[in-house]
């Protein structure tokens, strides 16, 4: 169909002008504008950080907008409530599950627009017309069953069906295929094509290139807070795209050449060596089931896969985070698997955490405190610490990794994200260390951060060292790796090297079509 | 810098100026002059030694049990126990006092009431710390109840195998009497401040020396601040959290001295009543800081003894409901000051 | 007749209870923690006697009792939801705020500091043990009523669905246009008023006001909200439970067999036991105690 065609006849849906937005320091939007027509999929694009989700939180109505003009259909809404612009049809699907986990499904569906009874909670009428509209999407669920015990999957039909069942036009989708599966992924742009063909609007925000071309007729990018272009999907490439993203041009090619050629002749003696881990996570048993790996120093292996596959709990596990059920661990030929974090940092670990905002930093901590964070029995003296060798190691690792400001006595809450993350891996480059855990090494970081990052794995691997690396980014993953694991369901569907792997190669494995293993 | 500050004083200057509104509509009420009231009150403190010296006799327990909260606060944990701690504290301070030899000097003694007072707080504070690193039951409501116990449980020690017949007390103790501070100055005769008032100053510089110059006050405050954090650094957070609350419910029972032995000679069924909860009160209006928590727990005291000054003419539970509305007010004011402050750096 | 002697003894002590953990489950189902039962409690005491003795009439008492606890916890409320305070700070405070001024109105209005003059009450001159007398004080029928009420709002009607929302994932609850706040400003009028009506219980029973009469009751109801889990059905069975070992302490006083203070720290013993999980974990709601962005 001629999306396009369509889109520049059709009318308006959504039109945002001149937005701006901030949260205390941080200037979210700074005059951005956005224009949807009805009946496209409309791809919402940029870095992390951009402002995507503040803009499209300011059409659903969870904040008011500083300044700037929002119409829907033509109606001035600027400034409307959720309840407002639910009411209008505008229902929005957020990143972070907006379910309520101890009420059913039904119980969902029905909060803010209860239907009643004489009085009471009318829960039949609900549970039917939840089946019904159920069948007619083709989004299955059982309108009983309580939200807790949902998959992320199935939890994610809930968020779009609760939307629909509120009589959504104008859906807003945030970074949904996150945390589905390639399968669910197709199964979604199913859906969200048939709504489409029934004319409603969509509004998607992502930073995927690939979905973007795949599903959108039309794309806004934004950078900085501010929209920067506004694209038909079929005139345009992923690599104009990109450069819209980051502000300048982007191999994305060259991403995939630089990697070891050493992945071959590996030393006999493996630095990390993994048997048989079995770990239990939060939402299931044996998250982690039976892995085994081991890493040779100089070489860095990749874990690739979609997010939720049992990637955080190996990494938690291996650090001493997460108690094991069964397997072992050993670093430099020492089990580790009964070790405290602290003893397994003095047996050689060293560890880059998946999420540096809970645990890889101490918010309200200067730069200096931060950057002993786990090393803080190096720098004590009896049981004082020493203030003098705190402040000149912070001086050091600032001036090594450009850390800004450049002042050790700054709370570490009020760096960029880039920067919070150079604290976290000047401190864990410089112990002594045999292994390294990097987890999302470059989540939520701009590119120039991203490159030097990148820089400072490959030199550590290249001075022997050996380095465990998950990232949701399969780029990252072939840009860096010397030997690349898929892992599928707690499980390793696939150890390939570097030189044999590909997305078209290892895109079946993270489905779970594939095993290999 | 000069942020911070105001930042920490706003909240009081607002809880003050609120105190006096609801104060003066109180006196008004009774048909008194604020300005007559508000007068008598500061001369019956700080205005002559006596009271001076009952203000630093209050001072001295709540500085014990301010500091108990304060610490357990930058750990993360609310303790609402000291109330039971520091009767625990002086309780076991109090029958050690009971098996030690008449006439011991106090510079042989202190150290061993020391020891038991804050071995009978930090049992006391220990096992909701245990509880909640162990099983994850949540401080706040097992200190709670916890007090119920352990005051039971003291009253029935006390009433069934202590008390001297026709009193709620223990029998005097004749071992190593802490000296008043009278015994230094004359004028403060009568007063009941003694030299545990030393032991609160000394302790409080303890204190921020630990919070903020060692290791383990590094790993307390990570902790308090960002447990997923403090664990990743390799701090054990289920220790950090019985061994402060521990820690907590040892302050609080050092304050037990105070009454049992620089003041009475004697343990009394309820004689921590109230002290415990204002506690809570200091360490909050002392923004958790020891210093804070000193000059804090002064303004209390002053109060309560303020308290007793003004009773002839209007009640002295008038103190009460200041306190509270001081605590109400700096507690709704400290989230709402921070929050100024940041947006206006941001502008 | 012993039986009986003792059921009927056992409801006049639960009553007060009732009324309490009805309002501390709908305060902390909402997401407000319940430290200020007590408060609301001694509060509806001594509002409710001032409000019988001015007007002549126990039901006008209740009237002001009522008023008195929803004020009360409506301050708490604006203090944590407004103003986003430390609700245990608020709670804590909230209790110590009505035990002066309590104490301090009692002498403004009635010149003592311990006891109000009689004030009209309900039931008989000298309330029996009986079942029959019981059965005349309305309040025991409230009380009774209470507890279903609040399972009826709470699992039965929208308020109570966007309840359990708000204590268990407000954010979720907003993006839907549930208005959070209100809906704890709401619950927590509610419980202020549901605890005063069991002080009330207390004062017009007794048929005076007298200083700190509540000793405690709130946080036993405190307990056995906890000790239910949350919910209004188990939370009356605790009640009933930490009224009947009081029932049998009272009963057993003559005999010695148990110290009395060990029968006090039973309903204070579980609660900890049931935090610990020692048999299946009391899980609190998620938001509870935490303020909304």
């Amino acid at each position: 169909m001629s999306s396009v065609e369509s889109s520049a006849s059709a009318p308006i849906a959504i039109r945002l002008s001149d937005i701006y937005k901030s949260f205390g320091p941080v200037n979210a939007n700074r005059g951005a504008s956005i224009q949807v027509a009805r009946g496209e999929i409309h791809a919402l694009v940029g870095e992390n950080g951009a402002g995507k989700s503040t803009l499209m939180r300011i059409l659903g109505g969870m904040y008011a907008p500083d300044a700037g003009k929002m119409e829907v259909n033509g109606r001035d809404v600027t400034g409307w409530t959720t309840a407002e612009a639910i009411d209008a049809g505008v229902g929005m699907v957020h990143q972070h599950f907006m379910l309520v986990p101890t009420l059913t499904v039904a119980e969902n569906m029905m909060l803010g627009r209860e239907p009643t009874s004489r009085g009471q909670l009318d829960s039949a009428r609900v549970a039917r017309e939840v089946t019904e509209l159920s069948k007619r999407t083709g989004l299955a669920v059982h309108p009983q069953r309580k939200v807790a015990d949902l998959s992320v999957g199935e939890a994610q039909r809930v968020e779009i069906l609760k939307t629909l069942y509120r009589g959504a036009k104008i859906l807003i989708l945030d970074e949904p295929t996150a945390v589905l599966s390639p399968p669910e992924i197709d199964e979604l742009w199913r859906v969200l094509r048939g709504m489409r063909e029934r004319g409603e609007t969509i509004v998607l925000i992502t930073h995927k290139l690939d979905e973007v071309m795949e599903i959108s007729d039309t794309i806004t990018v934004m950078r900085h807070g501010q929209t920067i272009a506004q694209l038909t999907t079929t005139e345009t490439t992923p690599a104009a795209i990109a450069k819209a993203m980051v502000g300048r041009d982007v191999q994305l090619a060259t991403h995939y050449g630089e990697t070891s050629s050493r992945s071959l002749e590996l030393p006999s003696a493996s630095l990390l060596e993994v048997r048989d881990l079995v770990v239990d996570g939060p939402r299931r048993a044996s998250a982690v089931d039976g892995v085994g790996f081991s890493i040779a120093p100089g070489e860095i292996l990749g874990i690739a896969g979609v997010e939720g596959n049992g990637q955080t709990e190996l990494l938690e596990a291996l650090a001493g985070l997460r108690p094991v059920r069964s397997g072992s661990t050993s670093v430099a030929g020492r089990d580790i698997t009964a070790l405290s974090v602290k003893s397994r940092g003095d047996a050689g670990l060293s560890h880059i955490p998946e999420d540096r905002h809970a645990r890889g930093l101490v918010l309200d901590y200067t730069i200096a405190e931060n950057l002993i964070l786990g090393q803080q029995h190096r720098f004590t003296t009896g049981v004082r610490l020493d203030n003098d060798a705190i402040i000149d190691n912070a001086r050091r690792q600032i001036d090594a990794f450009d850390i800004r400001p450049a002042v050790p006595s700054v709370p570490a809450r009020a760096l960029s994200g880039g920067n919070q993350q150079k604290i976290v891996i000047a401190r864990e480059m410089s112990r002594g260390f045999q292994v390294l855990l990097a987890a999302q090494p470059t989540r939520g970081v701009d590119v120039g951060a991203i490159e030097f990052i990148h820089a400072r794995l490959r030199e550590t691997r290249n001075a022997g060292k050996a380095i465990l690396l998950v990232s949701a980014d399969l780029a990252e993953v072939l840009a860096l790796s010397d030997r690349i694991a898929v892992m599928y369901g707690g499980k390793f569907a696939a150890v390939l090297n570097r030189r044999d792997a590909s997305e078209e190669v290892l895109g079946p494995y993270m489905t779970g079509a594939e095993h290999a293993a | 810098m000069r942020r911070t500050v105001e930042e920490a004083l706003l909240p009081a200057l607002v809880a003050l100026l609120v105190a006096a509104v609801v104060g003066d509509v109180l006196i008004l009420s009774f048909g008194q002059s604020p300005g007559s009231v508000y007068r008598l009150l500061i001369d019956g403190t700080w205005g002559n030694a006596y009271g001076f010296g009952q203000v630093l006799y209050k001072t001295t327990t709540l500085t014990f049990t301010g500091l108990a909260v304060a610490i357990g606060l930058r750990a993360g944990l609310f303790n609402i126990g000291a109330e039971s701690q520091l009767a625990a504290g002086g309780f076991l301070a109090g029958l050690a006092g009971l098996m030690l030899p008449m006439g011991l000097p106090a510079l042989a003694t202190l150290p061993i009431y020391i020891v038991a007072a804050a071995a009978g707080g930090a049992i006391v504070g220990g096992i909701p710390g245990v509880l909640k690193a162990r099983f994850g039951a949540h401080e706040v409501i097992t200190t709670i109840m916890l007090n119920f116990i352990v005051l039971a449980l003291l009253n029935y020690l006390t009433a069934a195998h202590l008390k001297v017949e026709g009193t709620l007390h223990t029998a005097e103790i004749h071992a190593g009497a802490l000296p008043r501070l009278s015994s230094m100055i004359g004028a403060f005769r009568g007063s009941a401040a003694n030299v545990v008032l030393f032991l609160a100053l000394i302790t409080a510089a303890a204190v921020a020396w630990f919070l903020f110059r060692t290791r383990r006050g590094f790993e307390l405050r990570a902790t308090g601040l960002q447990p997923a954090a403090a664990e990743y650094g390799g701090v054990n957070v289920g220790g950090v959290w019985w061994r402060t609350m521990a820690l907590s419910g040892a302050l609080a029972g050092i304050g037990g001295l105070n009454y049992v032995l620089g003041y009475k000679h004697y343990y009394e069924e309820s004689f921590a009543s109230g002290a415990g909860f204002l506690g809570i009160a200091v360490a909050i209006v002392g923004r958790n800081n020891p210093i804070g928590v000193v000059v804090a727990a002064f303004v209390f005291a002053t109060m309560s003894q303020g308290g007793l000054a003004v009773n002839a003419v209007v009640p002295k539970q008038i103190v009460d409901v200041l306190q509270a509305v001081v605590i109400i007010a700096v507690a709704a004011s400290v989230p709402e000051v921070r929050r100024l402050a940041r947006a206006r750096s941001a502008a | 007749m012993i039986v009986l002697a003792f059921l009927a003894q056992t409801l006049r002590i639960a009553i007060p209870y009732l009324f309490a953990a009805s309002g501390g489950v709908i305060s902390e189902r909402s997401g407000l923690i319940g430290l200020g039962l007590e408060g609301y409690m001694l509060g509806g005491a001594f509002c409710g006697a001032v409000a019988s003795y001015y007007s002549g009439s126990p039901w006008v008492g209740l009237l002001g009792a009522v008023a008195g606890g929803a004020a009360l916890a409506l301050l708490y409320a604006l203090t944590a939801i407004r103003f986003r305070a430390d609700q245990v700070v608020v709670g804590i405070a909230v209790n110590l705020l009505v035990t002066g001024a309590t104490r301090f109105f009692l002498r403004l209005a009635f010149h003592s500091s311990a006891n109000s003059p009689r004030v009209p009450g309900f039931g008989a001159e000298q309330s029996g043990t009986g079942l029959a007398s019981l059965a005349r004080n309305p309040l025991i029928w409230l009380g009774i009523l209470a507890i279903a009420v609040m399972a009826w709002l709470l699992y039965r009607t929208p308020y109570g669905l966007r309840v359990r929302a708000a204590g268990e994932h407000p954010e979720a609850a907003l993006s839907v246009g549930v208005p959070v706040d209100r809906v704890r400003y709401v619950a927590a009028a509610l419980s202020g008023m549901l605890a005063a009506l069991g002080g009330a219980y207390l004062a017009l029973d007794q048929h005076q006001f007298s200083a700190e009469m509540t000793a405690g009751r709130g946080f036993i109801a405190l307990a056995a909200t906890i000790f239910g889990r949350w919910d209004p059905f188990r939370a009356a069975l605790a009640c009933l439970f930490f009224a009947a070992a009081e029932t049998l302490q009272i009963q057993l006083q003559g005999a010695q067999v148990i110290p009395s203070q060990f029968v006090e720290m039973i309903p204070y013993a579980l609660t900890i036991v049931a935090l610990a999980g020692v048999v299946g974990r009391a899980v609190p709601p998620a938001a509870l105690g935490k303020a909304t962005e």
